[in-house]
């Protein structure tokens, strides 16, 4: 349900909208894994200014930015400055106490850290404001052909995760009345777990037996009522994330600081 | 796929079937000798465990392979094996909540369509007459989490429906709904019978739901054999005793389970008053506001009023397990018993002999591994000696009729005997209050009267009782005082 508001309220993006949600996907995974195979802070400003740069033409804001990225945001500095005290150290030293010493090396490499995070993570979440589950399942299914069996078994099961949170918050309540809520958090934790797995299996067979009785795993080949297609806009984001790709290695390559994390 | 073409009805041909669960000896459905004819409506009742819902399973084709239990004889379907028959029959479960198969209202009813195999058009074409069928008049893109119980169960029937079945299963499906969603049901499934002509088996324990659109009733025993079938009026007047004795609600059947009394002229003696209450699982969730109310000592207080109007959440709240949103929750001298603040502040022991909540889902608060532990858990936490302890749940599982499962995990216990389980451990404390959500829900007969009957005579004795129900019979036996919600006007949505 949180995610059905989510799509709600996020106001709508250009180009983005219209490309299928495993367009999406390939273009987050495209960007960001040249991404995770270096350390220099070039690949990654340069990666991060043309991701801004094109977010921006599509119509995020800054204050959407915030609301929806904030942990993004969050994590980047909290990064850096692990970085920064206990990065290798090297070169001239600022600072240092016991274990957390400031270096020429400790303060470069917090410097590129927190501009990786950023780099990875907005593309991520930006890409996925308005993903409606569904549309992925659909997209997964025909588009990328995985086998439906088990991607609307996952749909359809992810959909009982909310019906858990009540589940957890009666039992805890529970506890509390049968009076055994001032003592012994880790034991009680255990019966509540317990219970869970017991609720969530028998959910799990019941759903599974609802599926089953409208035909489900049948050898029939199904048909879709959505249909999921790819169209030239999908084209065009797989073409844009390469770019963004290949000019992020090429500047650091061209800059020299280029330093892939197995050398 | 025909279009437009209204499916003709099926016929169900059972011979010498059984079914054995892969995990139990014995057989829950023996020697079942049954035709029903296309067109034929049928309700199956017998008591809990006698295999109805088996045999229905059966009837869907969802019973699986070997791994899942053992067939005896014969069952068919239009001759067929119902497995291959898949999208002859139609089947609706109980749970609202675990049949909602995607989210949006639309996708939901086309899902069986596509497992089918129908084209995309005619899908659509059949999903909007499936919803006008069952009259759920919501946008396609209306998400299902937002369904009231009773528009989840059309969800189901019509989800059912746009596979074009001849056969229509119906397992319990009113038994989670109050009484709005039951009419609702009940009309959607005459007006689809009217329609489509289908053949219909349905179980239910509650007859006079269905005994005026039926025209057969067939009843199972105890040990998962055919005992009795023919016209409704027949069969439920020559085997009425049988069918009480089974739990069965037979209609017109006197309870006895005494009746309210009327809160007597005297000076009112509130244990429990709520002050300028205002009740929410969060700030951001209020559900009501400026409640003024009191439970009388020695008295049985009933909180009525439609789903969402925030009974369950009156009820935690007056149980010191949630905490008032704003204004007070104040315990009588006598119950408070030189314990300072509102019930919220008192600790989970405190609480133990004061107020005793028995949640709406018994499993909720099963904490331990056998029914005998489940009732020690309260002596326990009060830290009464050995010889107490097993006097108290000794008693409790006589008077319970829980001392041949004394051993049994309690999350394996039937419906029935969940409920007196959970009602029983929560006595073991002994509080001066018990507060109670659905106790009655969805439970057979025989629970109901030992359940209805036991309260009342614990309120004459002097308990306070608060409990949350729909249910007319109860609030006839314990309805000595009312409290009716409505919903309220700035209630944000949950």
């Amino acid at each position: 349900m949180t995610a059905t508001i989510g799509i709600q309220d996020a106001p709508p993006l250009r180009l983005i909208d219209r490309v299928n949600p495993v367009t999406k996907l390939a273009a987050a995974m495209l960007v960001t894994t040249p991404l995770l195979f270096t350390v220099d802070w070039v690949s990654a400003a340069t990666a991060l200014v043309i991701e801004v740069l094109l977010f921006t033409v599509a119509g995020v804001r800054l204050g959407m930015l915030v609301r929806r990225a904030w942990p993004i945001l969050l994590a980047a500095p909290i990064a850096g400055i692990s970085m920064l005290l206990y990065g290798r150290p090297s070169g001239e030293e600022y600072w240092s106490f016991w274990l957390a010493r400031i270096t020429d090396g400790s303060i470069e490499l917090a410097i590129a850290v927190t501009i990786r995070v950023l780099a990875i993570g907005l593309p991520a979440v930006l890409l996925f404001l308005r993903v409606d589950p569904t549309e992925l399942a659909d997209g997964l299914a025909q588009v990328w052909r995985l086998p439906s069996r088990f991607v609307l078994g996952a749909l359809a099961g992810a959909r009982l995760v909310g019906l858990f949170i009540e589940d957890w918050h009666a039992m805890a309540l529970s506890r509390r009345a049968r009076g055994i809520g001032d003592t012994g958090a880790l034991r009680r934790f255990a019966t509540m777990a317990f219970a869970l797995l017991v609720l969530a299996i028998r959910r799990g067979s019941k759903l599974a037996t609802a599926m089953e009785a409208r035909g489900f795993g049948s050898d029939r080949t199904r048909t879709w009522a959505r249909e999921s297609t790819v169209g030239g806009s999908d084209w065009v984001l797989i073409a844009i994330a390469l770019a963004v790709a290949a000019a992020a290695l090429g500047a650091a390559v061209w800059a020299g600081t280029f330093h892939p994390v197995w050398a | 796929m025909s279009e437009g073409l209204a499916t003709h009805p099926a016929a169900v041909d059972a011979r010498g079937w059984g079914w054995r669960h892969a995990s139990r000896l014995r057989p829950a459905v023996q020697g079942v000798d049954l035709r029903v004819e296309p067109g034929e409506r049928v309700l199956l009742v017998g008591p809990s465990g006698a295999g109805k819902s088996t045999l229905l399973h059966a009837m869907a084709g969802v019973h699986g392979g070997d791994d899942e239990g053992e067939a005896f004889g014969e069952l068919l379907v239009d001759g067929i094996e119902p497995a291959r028959a898949r999208g002859r029959a139609g089947l609706v479960l109980q749970d609202p909540d675990s049949q909602v198969i995607l989210a949006r209202v639309g996708d939901d009813v086309a899902f069986g369509c596509e497992n089918l195999g129908v084209p995309r058009d005619e899908i659509w074409r059949r999903v909007h007459v499936a919803l006008d069928d069952v009259g759920l008049d919501v946008p396609l893109d209306h998400p299902s989490s937002a369904l009231s119980g009773g528009q989840k169960q059309r969800l189901a029937l019509a989800g059912a429906l746009a596979m074009r079945p001849g056969l229509l299963l119906l397992d319990e499906p009113t038994a989670n709904l109050d009484p709005a969603g039951v009419r609702e049901v009940r009309a959607a499934v005459e007006r689809v019978l009217d329609r489509h002509g289908s053949t219909l088996v349905v179980v239910e324990h509650r007859v006079d739901i269905w005994a005026d659109l039926v025209d057969r009733v067939v009843v199972l025993g105890h040990d998962g054999r055919l005992i009795a079938d023919g016209a409704p009026r027949l069969v439920l007047a020559r085997e009425r005793d049988a069918l009480l004795d089974a739990g069965v609600w037979v209609p017109g059947a006197p309870l006895g389970a005494g009746t309210a009394r009327a809160t007597d002229g005297t000076a009112p003696d509130p244990m429990i008053a709520a002050r300028g209450l205002a009740i929410g699982r969060s700030v951001k969730g209020v559900v009501q506001r400026g409640l003024e109310l009191e439970l009388l000592r020695g008295t049985s207080t009933v909180v009525t009023g439609p789903n969402g109007a925030g009974k369950s959440t009156l009820a935690l709240t007056l149980g010191g397990l949630l905490r008032p949103i704003e204004g007070r929750v104040e315990a009588s001298a006598s119950l408070s018993a030189g314990l300072r603040g509102e019930p919220i502040a008192w600790r989970s022991r405190d609480l133990l002999t004061r107020i005793g909540t028995v949640f709406q889902e018994p499993e909720h608060q099963f904490v331990t591994s056998t029914v005998r532990a489940e009732l020690e858990v309260a002596p326990r936490a009060l830290r009464l000696g050995d010889r107490e302890t097993a006097e108290r749940v000794d008693e409790l599982l006589a008077r319970l009729r829980l001392e041949r499962i004394a051993r049994a995990n309690p999350f394996t216990l039937s419906g029935g005997e969940k409920r007196r389980l959970s009602v029983a451990a929560v006595l073991a404390a002994r509080p001066s209050v018990l507060i109670l959500d659905e106790p009655t829900f969805g439970q057979d007969r025989t629970t109901w009267l030992e359940l209805t009957t036991l309260l009342r005579t614990l309120v004459d004795d002097g308990l306070t009782l608060l409990s949350v129900t729909h249910d007319a019979a109860y609030i006839g036996a314990l309805g000595d005082d009312r409290i009716h919600l409505e919903h309220s006007t700035e209630r944000a949505f949950a």
